[in-house]
């Protein structure tokens, strides 16, 4: 039952399509929205700062119309499966902790959220024991502090924790 | 003879024990980067960029920086046949033409055949790819010393264009792709005036999208995940290699001189033209098994079949850089990455650098030379060893590869928010990749927007707005025309074939 359930289509190509069409239209309409605010037209001394990206952007547009109407057309037969249920749940179960991992580098530095990060993904999908996960997130941080910090004296950011240990 | 000349000199230069021992070193590192998934040619150059910025403010250190990257640029094409032949897993875009008869070899028994014909064949295709760049990039510098505004846009106009005509993907996929590159390139302070656009008052979008962090979560982020689709487990061949199959096997290589020499010239042509490596290779497989006796049997494990693609990929990768180096218009992501370590480091890419920094320009392409023979001897002797790194549980090396991904996006500006961004690319490359949006000209629209607007608007301004500078003379003309043509040629092929 699971197993066929991992296998039903989570998005279809023509789903899939129509939604990152109408994504780039945005981003083309937002380059036009601004490139007319600060002036695109031509002026007497050559073309005005938002002209290029005006052009760009319109462009963007009209592709993406082109691309969204396309898969609007999309015959049945061809309308594939973008993503089954299953890989859509093995993809989402490395983007979300990536997600909360970017948002605690930002809060705590590279270091330690790395270690929770490494230490997370072994324990959990690797069903690792804790003392394997710690050895091995732990001694990945540590390597990476010496080779940035230490031997190419390249600043990485840190937080609350390093200061504590006056690593900062 | 001034080339031989010049090339001695770089020899000169590229020979020293520090050098040798960063070919090596780069070598190692590149096959590492191109056996693991997530880690290519170009974000792992990417990510290590910032490590060279310390080693370029030293005396001949921008030398030494370009040969530490450029090696891992050849380490990760030698690298990704490894992965393609013992774990039908392309480790990149390149040499996915690979698993074709490669891993069918690999099935039989011949794993050690078929990496030997794979890394044999990549040292001829980059032979190749070099001695081009070192006898036509003189002579392509020299013409282009004296390119005016109109001319490099032009040029850029070609570039750009030849991805439409000649890319596998539907050209309105192409075009968004692009455009999309261009705008966020223009993001930021216009280069020409200085006016903020597209930055909705905002302090982090100031300094606009680095390419680099583009690279890292399009290619990184976008490749774990789409690994990621195909399970957590890698199953492969053994890989045993000695030297009684090296042996053998380099006695049948000669047999298929004439598919070598096809998939080297076909590459070379791809990777100037900026086609790239992975047309290229298919096309270098595509045209072997119709021009072979054994065509038929293409796919079931022939080493001719090894040989086509892996030649082809590597002369193509080796000479995108003449573009790079003699132009300044990258001929792959990875060229565009390289370009973008030339600017960091203070050099300034294009006809110039041949006159200003030829200790610089000869170094590198000696560099070449020297590299690829270390590569060559890298792979054969430690093809086990990397082959081990494959069997590294997902669960423990994924974690670790985003951490360098994020840590390399971190350092380009020292931003949080770029690290972000990556995350950003990353889904939009998963999605794109999927979706059959090419993600090369993306990359290359970010790196030489601006240059390409600069020298659009400098056109403009020369001729008071009039276009028809473009066909002013025969040389910006016939580049535009060119561009032109590439360009509607996906109509011009669809007419022609409604015709019939």
């Amino acid at each position: 039952m699971s197993e066929a359930n991992n296998q039903r289509a989570a998005l279809s190509d023509k789903t899939a399509e129509m939604a990152v069409a109408g994504f780039t239209f945005a981003l083309g309409a937002i380059a036009v929205y601004d490139s007319w605010r600060i002036g695109a037209r031509w002026v007497g001394d050559g073309p005005q700062t938002g002209y290029f990206p005006f052009y760009v952007g319109l462009i963007i547009c009209i592709a993406s119309a082109v691309n969204f109407i396309q898969a609007l057309l999309m015959s049945k037969e061809k309308n594939g499966v973008f993503v089954e249920v299953g890989q859509l749940k093995l993809v989402l179960s490395v983007l979300v902790p990536t997600s909360v991992y970017v948002v605690l580098v930002a809060l705590f530095g590279i270091y330690v959220p790395s270690i929770v990060y490494i230490a997370f993904f072994m324990l959990w999908l690797g069903k690792y024991p804790w003392w394997k996960a710690a050895l091995v997130s732990v001694g990945t941080s540590v390597f990476f502090y010496c080779v940035f910090e230490i031997w190419f004296k390249v600043p990485l950011p840190k937080g609350p924790v390093e200061a504590l240990l006056g690593l900062d | 003879m001034d080339a031989l000349n010049s090339l001695l000199d770089g020899f000169a230069v590229a020979l020293t024990f520090t050098n040798i021992a960063l070919m090596f070193a780069g070598v190692i590192l590149g096959v590492i980067i191109g056996v693991l998934p997530g880690l290519g040619g170009a974000n792992g150059v990417a990510i290590l960029l910032p490590l060279t910025f310390s080693m370029a403010q030293t005396p001949g250190g921008q030398t030494s920086a370009i040969i530490l990257l450029s090696c891992i640029y050849w380490g990760a094409l030698f690298g990704g046949a490894i992965t393609s032949i013992l774990f039908n897993i392309p480790g990149e875009p390149w040499s996915v033409a690979t698993t074709f008869d490669g891993y069918p070899l690999a099935q039989k028994g011949r794993a050690g055949a078929a990496l030997t014909a794979a890394f044999t064949s990549s040292f001829f295709g980059a032979a190749v790819g070099v001695i081009v760049i070192t006898f036509l990039s003189p002579i392509v510098a020299e013409f282009a010393l004296e390119f005016g505004p109109p001319e490099f846009f032009a040029v850029y106009m070609l570039t750009f264009c030849a991805f439409i005509g000649m890319g596998k993907e539907p050209p309105f996929k192409t075009i968004v792709s692009m455009m999309l590159g261009f705008a966020l390139a223009a993001v930021g302070s216009d280069t020409v005036t200085g006016t903020l656009r597209m930055t909705f008052g905002t302090a982090t979008l100031l300094t606009g999208f680095d390419f680099l962090v583009a690279v890292i979560g399009l290619f990184g982020i976008g490749e774990i995940l789409m690994t990621l689709e195909e399970g957590l487990e890698f199953r492969g061949a053994s890989a045993k290699l000695n030297l009684k199959v090296v042996l053998e096997t380099w006695k049948e290589l000669p047999k298929y001189w004439l598919t070598s020499l096809r998939g080297a010239a076909i590459g070379c042509f791809m990777g100037i033209v900026p086609g790239g490596a992975t047309p290229a290779s298919f096309m270098s497989y595509g045209v072997a098994r119709r021009m072979s006796k054994d065509g038929d049997k293409f796919g079931e494990g022939m080493v001719e079949g090894v040989v086509a693609p892996e030649t082809a990929a590597h002369a193509a990768g080796t000479s995108a850089l003449l573009p790079m180096l003699t132009l300044g218009v990258p001929g792959s992501p990875t060229a565009a990455v390289l370009l973008g370590g030339l600017l960091i480091w203070g050099l300034e890419p294009g006809p110039l650098l041949f006159v200003e920094q030829k200790d610089f320009v000869w170094g590198l392409i000696a560099s070449m030379y020297l590299g690829n023979i270390a590569g060559l001897i890298v792979v054969l002797t430690c093809v086990p060893l990397f082959a081990a790194i494959l069997r590294i549980p997902f669960s423990v090396i994924a974690p670790i590869i985003i951490v360098i991904c994020a840590i390399g996006a971190y350092t380009v500006h020292n931003t949080t928010f770029d690290v972000y961004m990556m995350v950003v690319f990353g889904v939009v490359g998963y999605a794109f990749k999927k979706l059959a949006y090419p993600l090369a000209p993306l990359v290359l629209a970010i790196v030489l927007g601006d240059r390409a607007e600069a020298s659009f608007r400098q056109a403009m301004l020369v001729s008071h707005g009039d276009m028809s500078i473009f066909f002013s003379n025969k040389l910006v003309g016939g580049l535009t025309g060119l561009a032109l043509f590439l360009l509607f040629w996906p109509l011009i092929s669809w007419l022609i074939r409604r015709l019939r």
